[in-house]
């Protein structure tokens, strides 16, 4: 790999800024390396479904785009105008929107260049990227594996070094557990810090932007770069504190609470003993390391699962193919909207198109919907009387490092419980951020730290000390 | 109604177009009757990633209809999705407030509020080919420039009991309406359409029967006619052994007809909840003073004021304050008379009787016929100086050509002649010409009186004030 | 459980076509999940409020004024079928 490519995103930037590397030059390797990825076919990884054919116009490097010519892969699911805007879905094969999703202008206007657009489970459905309308995404640490879901493409392209960083979505955990699987860093914002403005919804409650980069520092800097209150969404607030590069030294006096409920059975061994090594690890840096209880925590996972599909199965209502999209051939309407829809949706999105209207039809509501609402109700207060006592909830990311394609496509029920550790944060609407934290069998490992809200400055401080003392490299697989 | 045994029970849903500058949830212009989908945007063509935004006028002028109605504001209220599949509807759901309306309760007139709530409008379907009807139509093409207009629907209980009272009720509202200046009104323009709900039960039951929904009927006369054939079918049903059956129906001002409009086995279930893209209203002091503020006297309450402070009939203070033109003209008139307060009953029914009957539906305010002139008229007969039938042809003259009354009476010789020796002299020649009636009267047969006035009114080009010459007649033949 | 016809119910409401062999999977694949799921009905939630919104944000509010529209030409783009100047859709017939 060479040095451009090697060079950390916010180096990259310096380097830009002060004339030592040229934007293109910088763009056009990255750009060769993705554009030889995407021709590689089953040898790649699949990563992108599209990448940009020329350099785009970026403005020079001031104080108003620190970020000039830094290239950037963004998740196929923000719009991105007159770019190819998918969602990873059939339905929308094709679609280039008339409009750029609010976090891609605000980073544009910062300086980034679009490098291309990144694979995805099927409308962000999915933990393992293989319910992608443009196929599977395959692992960099080991192609017969799953690279995580949902934005399996902007995690394995990081890893790879197909982009120095890139955007991705979280609504259960499709940014954390991704980044676990393929060993760098993602992190998922408090809700609302980052505008859904222009993200092809999939649960509007839940879905929240985010980074992924190598290390916490770009993550950072990324991330500072996406914050923001927006008037085209009114969930969106104001992020109190300005968001800073980390440089915290050690963890004296800070808490970390180990919730036995999402530490327990599921984990695998190796998993829990990468865990492990790491509060040791903590410990040793100051911290104090205590088991607390998050009672409702076994239940986030059925709330969730109720409450994403029935926002889903209406988000998704708008698919119609009356206006934009794919449509199939019917004279009358009815048989167009079915069929449409029939053909558009893939096997896992139709599962939650199923059970969402299912929660929400009549008769079910309370006893499904409704009910999760209250879950959900429970779930913040528990996190919000451990953060009474503790600065920071700690957890593996994923109960599993990478498995193996289609090992667990038939059955949805195991497939959903890869995101038992990162759904209760979710939930609660609290940032949370992975940190790769050792290998298992020659895989990576994610470490989980989650914080309250609009804790992300202390969150990545935390998780930048740990960086450091971990020594996590993964140089290997962008080689 | 009762000559049939049953009485109609009616209740009326009216969807209401706001008059903002935008739509409800995006800032594309309310359209007029411009070309297709010329005011659409990301929001209201529901495209993949937009986000709704409340208009806040929308929330004021909700607020200034819920006080008129004198509704109960909700301090805080939501918006629900409620999801069902048309072409008209882009999203899939329609944006509407469910379980908390903006206001609840209230009256206007005679007939209480259920509620009023906020929602958007669909867009237009037009169907070409064939009949124009929805089912005779083969393709339909939509134009989205009418999606997303706000619009309050009102609701009210089920007071009303004629198509006459439905028709002066919703009359009623549109004048409210109208002067509050939140919506054009227009039936045939369709900025103001009605829903009726019907059924019928025995007199004097209070039990309801099964409704029906009498769909958009786009005019005074139409809701009438269209009300009073579904009262009339469901009397015949009924009386011949059938059941009204619960239904959604179309009713044809052109052959009268009355069609079911959905297909029955259609299950509506609208699986309404929460809209997660939008946050609470919570009502400030600030929105109600405000909203307070702009309030100007409504046709209730003007009408009131007739009635109690000029002592005006009950019919004539409605007449006059539900028709805001010939209010204003008869205050108008009533401020340029002598302010005797006795003048203001003869001033309203001389202007809802003999001016209206000469001027129609137009503003009294444009015609020739100054409200001085109208007062000094009406003084003119008050003091006898100027007799009811002389008045009349005055007022011909004042709508034809305009001027002074005093002038007309003067140049035509149109004063009435007093009591005095003019008269009687005419009157003692009456007799003289007429012995068979004066026989008459002598044998007390007063319709004998007929042709002696008839004589006097001839002589005098109805200048004689009948009364008098009644009394002229009884004193000169002694009776 | 969700059995067959119940299955068939929601795909009408979600206007999905289902293949017979779709509709064997969803019931079985759907049925399992809600096993799962319906363990939430053993917690004591009576009078806890229910969270739609984890941000405590009221009057998101936007002035009324007037922002650019996008020319029809964009507007139409990526319709799959359009009708003079709108987008085509075969009629709503009945049940539609
Ligand atoms: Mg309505
Ligand atoms: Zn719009």
């Amino acid at each position: 790999m060479s040095d451009l490519l090697s060079l950390s995103a916010r180096a990259a930037a310096e380097q830009i800024r002060h004339g030592h590397v040229s934007a293109d030059e910088l763009f056009g390797a990255y750009r060769e390396r993705a554009a030889a990825d995407a021709a590689a076919g089953e040898q790649g990884l699949n990563a992108y479904t599209w990448v940009a054919e020329e350099t785009p116009a970026a403005p020079a490097a001031s104080d108003a785009a620190p970020l000039a010519g830094v290239p950037l892969a963004v998740k196929d699911l923000f719009c991105t105008e007159g770019v190819p805007s998918q969602s990873g879905s059939r339905i929308l094969a094709g679609y280039r929107p008339p409009y750029s999703a609010h976090v891609v202008e605000q980073l544009t206007a910062a300086g980034t260049t679009l490098l291309g657009k990144t694979n995805q489970d099927e409308f962000a459905m999915g933990s393992s990227n293989e319910n992608s309308a443009f196929g599977d995404v395959r692992n960099p640490w080991d192609r017969s594996r799953v690279p995580g879901g949902s934005s399996g493409g902007s995690a394995a392209a990081v890893a790879a070094g197909l982009a120095p960083w890139a955007l991705g979505t979280d609504t259960g955990g499709s940014i954390r557990q991704p980044a676990a699987l393929c060993g760098i860093v993602g992190l998922k914002p408090t809700y609302g810090a980052i505008s859904r403005y222009g993200m092809i919804a999939f649960a509007s409650s839940l879905d929240q932007a985010g980074p992924f980069a190598r290390d916490v520092s770009d993550t950072a800097l990324l991330f500072k770069h996406m914050v923001g209150q927006d008037s085209r969404d009114s969930t969106s607030l104001q992020h109190p504190h300005q968001i800073e590069l980390p440089k915290g030294v050690d963890l004296k006096g800070i808490r970390l609470g180990v919730p036995e409920e999402l530490t327990g059975e599921g984990v695998e061994s190796g998993v829990r003993e990468a865990f492990n090594q790491t509060l040791a690890l903590a410990e040793q840096l100051g911290a104090t390391v205590e088991t607390t209880h998050l009672p409702h925590a076994p239940h986030a996972l059925s709330a969730y699962y109720l409450i994403a599909p029935a926002e889903a199965s209406s988000n998704l209502a708008r698919f119609d193919g009356v206006r934009y999209g794919h449509r199939a051939e019917a004279d009358d309407l009815l048989s167009m909207y079915t069929r449409t829809r029939a053909e558009g949706f893939g096997p896992e999105v139709k599962r939650r198109i199923m059970l969402g209207t299912y929660a929400l039809s009549s008769g079910y509501y309370d006893a499904y919907y409704g009910r999760a609402q209250k879950v959900r109700t429970k779930i913040a207060e528990d996190f919000t009387t451990a953060f009474e006592q503790f600065d920071f909830i700690v957890t593996p990311t994923a109960p599993t490092v990478a498995f193996r394609l289609g090992e667990k496509t038939a059955d949805p029920l195991e497939m959903y419980l890869q995101d038992f550790c990162t759904v209760p944060m979710s939930l609660a609407g609290i940032p949370a951020i992975s940190i790769p934290n050792g290998l298992s069998d020659g895989l990576p490992v994610g470490f989980q730290i989650a914080g309250p809200a609009f804790s992300e400055n202390r969150l990545l401080d935390a998780a930048y000390v740990l960086e450091q003392a971990l020594g996590f490299d993964g140089s290997a697989v962008r080689a | 109604m009762s000559a049939s045994g049953y009485e109609p029970v009616i209740g009326l849903e009216i969807h209401v177009q706001l008059r903002t500058n935008t739509k409800m949830f995006c800032g594309c212009e309310l359209s007029f009757g411009d070309p297709p989908n010329v005011h659409t945007c990301p929001v209201c063509l529901g495209l993949p990633g937009a986000l709704p935004v409340v208009n806040a006028r929308a929330i004021h002028y909700a607020l200034m209809v819920g006080m008129a109605l004198g509704c109960e504001l909700a301090p805080r209220s939501i918006f629900h999705r409620k999801n069902y599949f048309y072409p008209d509807l882009p999203k899939g759901y329609q944006i509407s407030q469910y379980d908390i309306p903006i206001c609840s309760g209230g009256r206007l007139g005679d007939v209480r509020i259920h509620r009023a709530h906020l929602e958007e409008d669909a867009a237009k379907l037009i169907h070409v080919g064939a009949s124009g009807r929805i089912h005779g139509a083969d393709a339909s093409v939509v134009d989205y420039n009418r999606g997303g207009t706000p619009l309050v629907e009102i609701v009210t209980e089920p007071d009303v009991r004629s198509a006459a009272q439905a028709r002066e009720w919703l009359t009623l509202l549109r004048e409210t309406l109208r002067q509050l200046g939140v919506s054009d009104v227009n039936m045939e323009e369709g900025s103001l359409r009605c829903d009726a709900n019907v059924s019928i039960r025995p007199v004097g039951s209070d039990l309801l029967g099964t409704k029906t929904e009498l769909k958009n009927m786009n005019s005074f006369r139409y809701l009438e006619r269209g009300v009073e054939a579904e009262i009339a079918r469901q009397i015949a049903l009924v009386q011949s052994g059938g059941e009204v059956e619960q239904e959604t129906l179309h009713y044809d001002p052109v052959s009268g007809a009355i069609s079911s409009l959905r297909s029955k086995e259609e299950a509506h279930d609208y699986r309404y909840f929460p809209e997660p893209d939008l946050v609470p209203v919570v009502l400030t002091d600030a929105m109600i003073e405000t909203a307070r503020g702009e309030l100007p006297e409504l046709p209730a309450q003007r009408a009131e004021r007739y009635e109690q402070q000029l002592g005006l009939s009950a019919d004539s203070a409605r007449l006059l304050a539900f028709r805001i033109d010939l209010g204003n003209y008869f205050e108008a008139a009533l401020a340029a008379g002598d302010g005797d307060s006795e003048a203001a009953q003869p001033l309203a029914n001389w202007i809802s009787g003999e001016l209206v009957a000469r001027l129609g539906d137009d503003d009294p305010a444009g015609s020739k016929v100054t409200p001085a002139a109208l007062a000094q008229l009406v003084a003119l007969v008050r003091g006898k100086q100027v007799t009811q039938g002389a008045a009349k042809t005055v007022l011909d003259r004042l709508v034809a050509d305009g001027g002074e009354p005093q002038a007309i009476v003067e140049a035509e010789g149109l004063g009435a002649i007093g009591g005095g020796d003019e008269l009687a002299e005419v009157v003692k020649r009456a007799l003289e010409s007429d012995p068979a009636a004066v026989e008459k009267l002598k044998a007390g047969n007063m319709k004998a009186i007929g042709p002696i006035v008839g004589f006097v009114m001839r002589e005098t080009k109805g200048r004689a004030d009948g009364g008098e010459v009644n009394r002229l007649v009884r004193e000169q033949l002694g009776l | 459980m969700i059995d067959r016809a119940q299955v068939l119910h929601v795909a009408k409401l979600a206007r999905l076509d289902l293949t017979d062999d779709e509709v064997g999977a969803m019931s079985r694949e759907l049925s399992a999940v809600l096993d799962h799921i319906e363990k939430i009905g053993e917690l004591q939630l009576d009078d806890v409020p229910a969270t739609s919104h984890v941000i405590d944000v009221v009057n998101a509010l936007r002035p009324d004024e007037p922002r650019p529209s996008l020319p029809r030409e964009l507007a139409l783009a990526n319709a799959p079928e359009v009708v003079d100047d709108g987008f085509g859709v075969p009629s709503p017939g009945a049940g539609s």
